[in-house]
């Protein structure tokens, strides 16, 4: 069984459709990614399976039960947790206390364990545990907003273009932390405007566009197709 | 700022760089303020029975505490929760109405004169310390109501709505008793008869249990929350923070503190009329705050003392004294963007580690620690 199922998603903002319906899949253990054009509806998507966003129709299952309707503070005790996009951390406080808040669904001593595994994860995280979060460059502010994510011990991690605005061998690195967590187990749906570096990690993959999906395969298979390729490889 | 320094975590949470740092328990902590907290109110007591605060000075200094507590409570708005609310005088003033009417009903209901809220007896202790709480749960309430539409705003328009609702509230009062067609706050004339309950000894009380609590709660999980949702409402909400619950805890409390602070005005003054409590009120509340650097405890103190006392030492030039004021705080806006303080806060137990690590300011930086609430301060200036 699918760990999540969305059927036939609309969304709507006021009058403009957003997302006309979207059904896919992720089995657990599972890389899976949405990719598109700017508008394409992928981060509409993910917020409303995250629940920040309440859907016109359609329904969202996640390990079999519906989330459609449940706000996004509750969906965390589900087990998903969304890292939202463009580095959204809490720029006030430092790299420890933005974790701790990561945790915020957790007892102390669950956050104890977990934060050693995100240091592990992110050795750079811990060198700046002290620091303030609004001072660190963008790359470690991914980095830690991914952590953060990591620290209610979900077993859906949603990535909202965790490339945006990084540097090339920043993103190579985020990228590879993102395949780590998965093999540790983690299961991930990834959005990204990368296609590149979307597909070549991807188990599976969506092509968006205007709202509905156009196509739909594995990674390695999509990075090799013709219209991906015009579409988002850049030929 | 170098990038290798070691920095602890505020109030000693987090894990600590350096490891030999020597810290304080939390009861020690405690005991280090309630020892200073006393050894004040001693002090200003002596001071009131010796006779070297005659009357009006002590008198000065009650409003100084209510204004602590006003800019305080607003303080938790403003500075925590991220908004701007503009109808703090509202709250103040339900907080006041409901505290005096509360003791003069209970006054005439259980036979407390005048002359034993003065004197203070345990009776008119109970019926003043009942008064506070209907009070501040009058305030409470008008902050729910108000509260839970106006925070789906942001902004400009929350300003707008806060600002609305505290004028409504000032021609309720105005007009409630044509309306209900008994005696109930005195309209226009005022609410007279107030017994004055309020003293050295109380607002003091009043000012400690306050900052007390609104430390205790902002250190809180409950409080990391509130902080989360001024830092980012979006990441806050996908943290499992119920944003909602929060805002709206946020506001009400602070609307209780509000009513509480207008309770000791009320025993401080004696006559309530609705129009003190007026747009200017608010204003002047916030302009404490913002002074003061939101998110700063001690700021909003300071500049709620230093902003009554300095009206009353320029009672001479009264004219003037706008004048001097908006020179001021133009001057610290253009010099000093983050308010007085910025977003830093003080702790007596944090100092006193800091001499137990041997850990002075004068000392080169680089060998000692170096204190978190500078780091904090740090990215406030690097994000502006």
């Amino acid at each position: 069984m699918a760990l999540l199922s969305v059927k036939g998603l609309h969304v709507s903002y006021g009058a403009i459709k957003a997302v006309r319906g979207i059904s896919f899949d992720i089995n657990e253990g599972e890389i899976v990614t949405l990719i598109g054009a700017n508008g394409a509806g992928k981060s509409t998507t993910l917020n409303t399976v995250a629940g920040l966003i309440k859907p016109e129709s359609g329904s969202v299952e996640f390990d079999g039960s519906s989330v459609v309707g449940v706000p996004a503070h509750k969906v965390v005790n589900r087990g998903m947790a969304l890292c939202p996009e463009g580095r959204r951390v809490f720029t006030q406080m430092t790299v420890a206390e933005n974790l701790e808040m990561g945790g915020y669904t957790r007892s102390d001593a669950e956050n104890k364990e977990t934060l050693e595994k995100v240091y592990a994860h992110f050795p750079r995280l811990k060198e700046r545990c002290g620091q303030v979060a609004g001072t660190l460059s963008g790359g470690e502010q991914q980095m830690l907003a991914m952590g953060r994510a990591l620290m209610s011990r979900p077993r859906l991690l949603m990535l909202d273009e965790p490339s945006m605005g990084l540097a090339p061998i920043l993103v190579q690195e985020i990228f590879d932390i993102v395949k780590q967590l998965n093999e540790a187990g983690t299961t991930i749906l990834l959005v990204e405007q990368n296609a590149n570096m979307a597909l070549s990690i991807a188990d599976r993959a969506y092509v968006l566009e205007i709202g509905t999906i156009k196509k739909t395969g594995t990674g390695a298979e999509l990075l090799v197709d013709d219209d991906v390729r015009k579409a988002y490889l850049g030929g | 700022m170098s990038e290798r320094r070691p920095i602890i975590s505020t109030g000693g949470r987090g894990p600590a760089a350096g490891g030999a740092r020597r810290t304080l328990p939390m009861p020690a902590r405690y005991a280090i303020n309630a020892v200073v907290v006393l050894v004040l109110l001693v002090l200003g007591e002596l001071m009131i029975d010796g006779g070297a605060i005659n009357r009006y000075q002590s008198t000065v200094l009650e409003q100084v505490g209510i204004y602590i507590i006003l800019a305080v409570s607003l303080n938790i708005a403003t500075g925590y929760l991220g908004q701007l609310p503009l109808g703090h005088a509202g709250f103040m003033s339900m907080g006041a109405y409901g505290c005096s009417i509360f003791i003069i009903r209970m006054s005439e209901f259980l036979g407390v004169g005048a002359r034993d809220f003065v004197t203070g007896t345990p009776l008119a202790l109970v019926v003043v310390i009942g008064g506070l709480i209907v009070g501040g749960l009058c305030a409470a309430i008008a902050g729910v109501i108000i509260g839970i539409p106006a925070l789906r705003l942001k902004g400009d328009y929350l300003a707008i709505i806060t600002l609305a609702f505290a004028e409504i509230i000032r021609v309720v009062m105005l007009n409630i008793d044509d309306v209900l067609g008994f005696e109930l706050t005195g309209g226009a004339a005022g609410l007279t008869g107030i017994p004055g309950f309020s003293s050295f000894l109380l607002v003091f009380g009043c000012v400690a249990v306050v900052c007390f609590l609104i430390h205790t709660m902002m250190k809180s999980r409950h409080g990391r929350a509130i902080l989360a949702i001024r830092d980012n409402e979006i990441a806050a909400e996908a943290t499992g923070v119920n944003t909602t619950y929060y805002k709206t805890l946020a506001f009400v409390v602070s609307a209780f503190f509000a009513g509480v602070a207008g309770g000791l005005y009320a025993g401080c003054v004696g006559v309530l009329q609705p129009a003190v409590f007026g747009f200017m009120k608010s204003i002047e509340i916030l302009v404490m705050v913002v002074l003061g650097g939101m998110g700063s405890m001690l700021g909003s103190a300071i500049s709620a003392t230093v902003l009554t006392i300095l009206p009353e030492a320029l009672r001479a030039f009264s004219e003037y004294r706008m004048i001097a004021y908006a020179v001021v705080l133009v001057i610290v806006m253009i010099f000093r963007p983050q308010g007085l303080l910025g977003s830093y806060d003080f702790s007596l137990s944090r100092i006193v580690e800091r001499v137990m690590n041997r850990d002075f300011p004068w000392k080169k930086r680089g060998d000692a620690p170096a204190d978190a609430a500078e780091g904090k301060e740090v990215s406030v200036d690097a994000e502006r």
